[in-house]
């Protein structure tokens, strides 16, 4: 029996210890009419026979050179990372409510906390939530709760955000009378123009959205937009890419008084792509809206002894006390991705994750510099980008993608359905994974997609 | 010792960094950070001792019993992450899924039809991230079936008192008014009290059976039929599915959605507080309001369904598709048991549930409802220990750690007073069992001689009982502290 330990002898044992006749007879409560019968299910595999079938099945996904960002990175993850989230401890333990059995755990969160907040420049992190999309739906429910001046709900959110994190705000905000007001940006430049929130000014806005980097890989008007929501009494919620934020001013940072909550996806600091999931998504915030914070929170105190020790707290602000009057629904975080980013950081630490970004961000410059000398390419947006920017093709963006897909490439996202009026643009991504060779050959590969359509090589 | 204090300026684990090229970014100088970020400087040596030692300070299923009511901790079968962490699974990027990740796919198309079989449902959807993230799709469909029908009155969500926190905070984020219903004395639901609470305007009611009491409610299809007589739909929350997997499925019962723990009946880990996965499932009638992604077989190829194909789909309620390693360890479990094998989780969580309860019965605890057999967890309350030794159940937990056991599930459900939910699951065995019954008779003991020695417990952890008062009103939530 697959995973049961008992013997005969046990089972013989344990039914005449219940006086039942037999295991059958202890289903006796359940209504005869609602049994099901034998179930259609697969047959059961040992593990041999399961482990060669999922090798088949990763070797029927094909290995593709990434050059896609758009949410979710590619970078090396050192082995140390995994080979210890791994181990039992961390992978087969719970939510650390027995704080004193749960030492390890918690301190991990602990640390990981420290770490998100001094990346972001805010005071407090949360232990995490499942994603970047959730993440921000999440900062966009608080900053609601949190922002006394406003009474609309109202929120701004810039056309330059993920299009795959604005329909999740959607579906989630979507039952709780939010308004979200989509925001223009500057086709010319890729980015939110801050005279288009003139349009704003004076009315009531709960919070403003700001991508940094945005979804086009344009780096936006940070300090402008956090002054714009600070007078207009709206929260300013910064998006971010924790690997971007070695190199970039963080939001604690932006403007006179810095952003309010500080949102994205952890995806990036050592979590693999593994198809889109788990991530984990890291909210922070200034001290002032700690309690508006949703998701688990682990605080350093002292034990009996007054040694120091980790604990959850303000556990009052969650579902299992509060429950349908609770900040959100969430219970669980992501807590073994969050151990794992943790370990991350550790690794790398200031130096590393720099040389991460930087190496990230010149190697998008060089093979935005190979695509740019192809005769019909064209960069799109001429500002500064971090490791993403846009190239538009004389072909069809989606035939470009097959070809260089036929060639073993993922090319990045095509934005012709999301937004059409870029023409034939593509997203593409460079990380510190990718070789010069690598960044020569994707180049060399679209000149020829782009020089002899149609042609097999 | 934390990370922070190991770090020495200019140590570090070079072997991880990319070269250092000299160039710098072409980025505004506003717009650059001007002082690093403060993580640690270790070097790899330090990073893999901290951490290793780290883990070794928790108690986990690998090290320890963890009776854990209501979280189903069994044992977390070590292929199941071997084979989800091959690299041709964890190098797929999510764009690239449909074009280069035809084997994921087809493990998720598969693991669909599966869930879908086991609990009676037209559809299921693999999207959502845990069970309070299945809550709230189930929730938003049923919102969306009856703003189909322009049926706009039914605006109360029914839940029972007993049910975890999490089903009323997802009704309310599901923008519905809370409306509990009480349990009877046998811990199911009080059918007048259900009968008075249903009317136009209830959307629907959310149910755990067995409930989080640890009973099967008997009746099931009454209950079903007062609230389908009143126009609102039943919502199953799979979080007790262990105790009747391939015995008696949702569907069956009458049930409109579910939403299914994956980390509990199909033994993903717990990784210290997730990722779990709560893929949803619903009847034909809520089949349209599905959220995506949902995975189709077309010939031999897989793809992801698309909003023009579903335009009534509640949405999408993460960035990609789902936590989809998790769901490739489901995908491994689940075909390691086969039907026979899910039928026997059921058969033996109920066998050591039961026979755990009878042997603390006669070690001389108090089950919360004697007249009921146990599903596969079941509830025993220290009032009497309380009252007697001025004993709480927290002390009678923080002794059990003592022992070298996690303890039980405390406190919850709310309804029962000094309660220890207890949930021993299938992969334990029967010495298990009797040394955990022997452990609580051994602290009973003590409860009644040395009281003090359970207040003051633990006594053997690496930190004695925490200052969770300090913790709450002098928040220390990031190192440097003030």
């Amino acid at each position: 029996m697959p995973f049961i330990p008992h013997t005969e002898d046990d089972i013989r044992d344990m039914l005449a210890a219940l006086g039942a006749a037999s295991i059958e007879a202890l289903f006796d409560e359940i209504p005869a009419e609602l049994r099901c019968g034998a179930l259609d299910l697969p047959p059961a595999l040992k593990e041999m026979e399961i482990a060669r079938l999922m090798h088949a099945r990763a070797g029927r996904n094909r290995p593709l050179l990434c050059f896609a960002g758009a949410g979710a990175y590619e970078h090396h993850i050192p082995a140390a990372v995994w080979a210890v989230a791994s181990r039992g401890e961390f992978y087969s333990a719970y939510t650390p409510y027995q704080a004193e059995a749960s030492q390890g755990t918690l301190q991990v969160l602990y640390e990981y906390q420290s770490m998100m907040a001094s990346l972001t420049g805010m005071d407090v992190s949360n232990a995490s939530l499942y994603d970047g999309a959730t993440s921000l739906a999440e900062a966009v429910l608080m900053a609601v709760r949190t922002n006394r001046k406003s009474r609309s709900r109202r929120i701004l959110m810039p056309k330059t955000v993920h299009p795959y994190y604005r329909r999740v705000v959607e579906t989630i905000v979507g039952s709780q009378a939010l308004e979200l007001t989509e925001l223009p940006y500057d086709i010319d430049t890729g980015r939110i123009d801050p005279a288009s929130l003139d349009i704003h000014s004076g009315t009531d806005v709960a919070a403003l959205v700001i991508p940094q980097v945005n979804f086009f890989g344009v780096l936006e008007a940070v300090d402008e937009l956090t002054d714009w929501a600070c007078a207009n009494g709206a929260l300013a919620i910064a998006l971010v890419n924790p690997v971007a934020l070695a190199l970039l001013k963080p939001p604690g940072e932006w403007g006179k008084s810095g952003a309010d909550i500080a949102c994205g996806d952890g995806q990036p600091l050592g979590i693999p792509l593994s198809g889109g999931g788990p991530y984990f998504g890291f909210l922070c915030c200034r001290k002032a809206h700690l309690h508006q914070l949703p998701g688990r929170l682990v605080g350093r105190t002292v034990d009996a002894d007054g040694r120091p020790g980790f604990t959850l707290t303000l556990q009052a602000r969650e579902q299992h006390i509060r429950r349908g009057r609770a900040t959100s629904n969430i219970c669980t975080n992501q807590g073994l991705m969050v151990t794992a980013a943790t370990i991350y950081m550790a690794l790398l630490g200031p130096e590393g994750l720099r040389r991460v970004a930087l190496q990230s961000h010149r190697n998008t410059l060089r093979l935005m510099d190979g695509l740019t000398a192809i005769d019909g390419v064209e960069r799109v947006f001429p500002g500064p980008f971090f490791h993403e920017a846009v190239f538009r093709t004389p072909r069809p963006a989606r035939e470009i993608m097959d070809g260089l897909a036929e060639r073993g490439i993922l090319g990045g996202y095509e934005l012709t359905r999301e937004y059409p009026e870029l023409g034939e643009a593509i997203l593409v991504c460079v990380t510190e994974t990718r070789t010069q060779e690598d960044i020569e050959s994707y180049a060399r590969k679209v000149a020829s997609l782009v020089i002899h359509p149609g042609n097999g090589s | 010792m934390l990370i922070f204090d190991r770090s020495r300026r200019g140590r570090a684990a070079h072997a991880q960094f990319p070269p250092e090229t000299g160039e710098s970014p072409t980025v505004p100088d506003g717009l650059l950070r001007k002082t690093p970020p403060a993580l640690p400087e270790v070097s790899e040596l330090d990073a893999v001792r901290h951490y290793t030692r780290l883990s070794q300070q928790n108690y986990a299923i690998d090290t320890q019993f963890y009776p854990l009511g209501s979280c189903t901790m069994k044992y977390n079968p070590k292929a199941c992450h071997d084979l989800a962490s091959l690299p041709g699974f964890l190098n797929v990027h999510p764009l690239g899924l449909g074009r280069a990740g035809q084997g994921t796919l087809a493990c998720l198309y598969e693991l669909q039809e599966i869930l879908g079989e086991i609990t009676g449902m037209a559809g299921v959807s693999l999207a959502c991230a845990a069970g309070a993230q299945g809550e709230f799709a189930g929730v938003a469909m049923i919102r969306a079936y009856h703003r189909s029908r322009d049926d706009s009155a039914r605006t109360e969500m029914l839940v029972p008192d007993a049910a975890h926190g999490t089903n009323p905070a997802s009704a309310s984020m599901g923008g519905f008014r809370v409306r509990e219903v009480a349990t009877d004395s046998d811990g199911n639901v009080d059918l007048a009290a259900l009968d008075e609470a249903v009317g136009p305007q209830t959307a629907g009611i959310m149910l755990t059976n067995p409930s989080t009491l640890g009973v099967f409610d008997r009746h099931i299809q009454a209950i079903a039929d007062i609230v389908h007589r009143a126009g609102g739909l039943l919502y199953y929350d799979g979080a007790n599915l262990n105790a009747i997997a391939g015995k008696v499925r949702p569907g069956d019962m009458g049930f409109d959605v579910i939403h299914l723990n994956l980390h509990k009946t199909f033994s993903t880990p717990h990784g210290g507080g997730g990722p779990g996965a709560g893929p949803v499932g619903v009847n034909d009638k809520l089949l349209p309001f599905l959220p995506l992604p949902v995975a189709v077989k077309e010939d031999s190829c897989y793809r992801m369904l698309t909003e023009t194909e579903r335009p009534h789909s509640i949405g999408h309620l993460i960035t990609f598709a789902g936590n989809v390693g998790v769901l490739l360890r489901a995908y491994v479990y689940v075909r390691m048991l086969g039907y026979e094998g899910l039928k026997r989780v059921a058969e033996f969580s109920t066998l050591n549930a039961n026979y755990l309860l009878k042997k603390l019965i006669e070690a001389g605890f108090e089950p919360a409802f004697p007249q009921r057999r146990a599903a596969h967890e079941f509830i025993v309350t220290l009032k009497r220990l309380a009252k007697e030794h001025r004993v709480t159940a927290l002390d009678f937990a923080k002794r059990l750690l003592d022992y070298g056991v996690h303890a039980p599930t405390v406190y919850f459900p709310l309804l029962i007073p000094e309660c220890f939910l207890i949930e021993p699951t299938e992969t334990e065995s029967k010495e298990t069992l009797d040394a955990f019954a022997g452990a609580m008779a051994a602290i009973l003991k003590e409860a009644e001689t040395e009281p003090d020695r359970l207040k003051s417990a633990p006594h053997s952890l690496p930190v004695r009982r925490l200052d969770e008062v300090r913790a709450a009103r002098h928040p220390d939530l990031a190192y440097p502290s003030e």
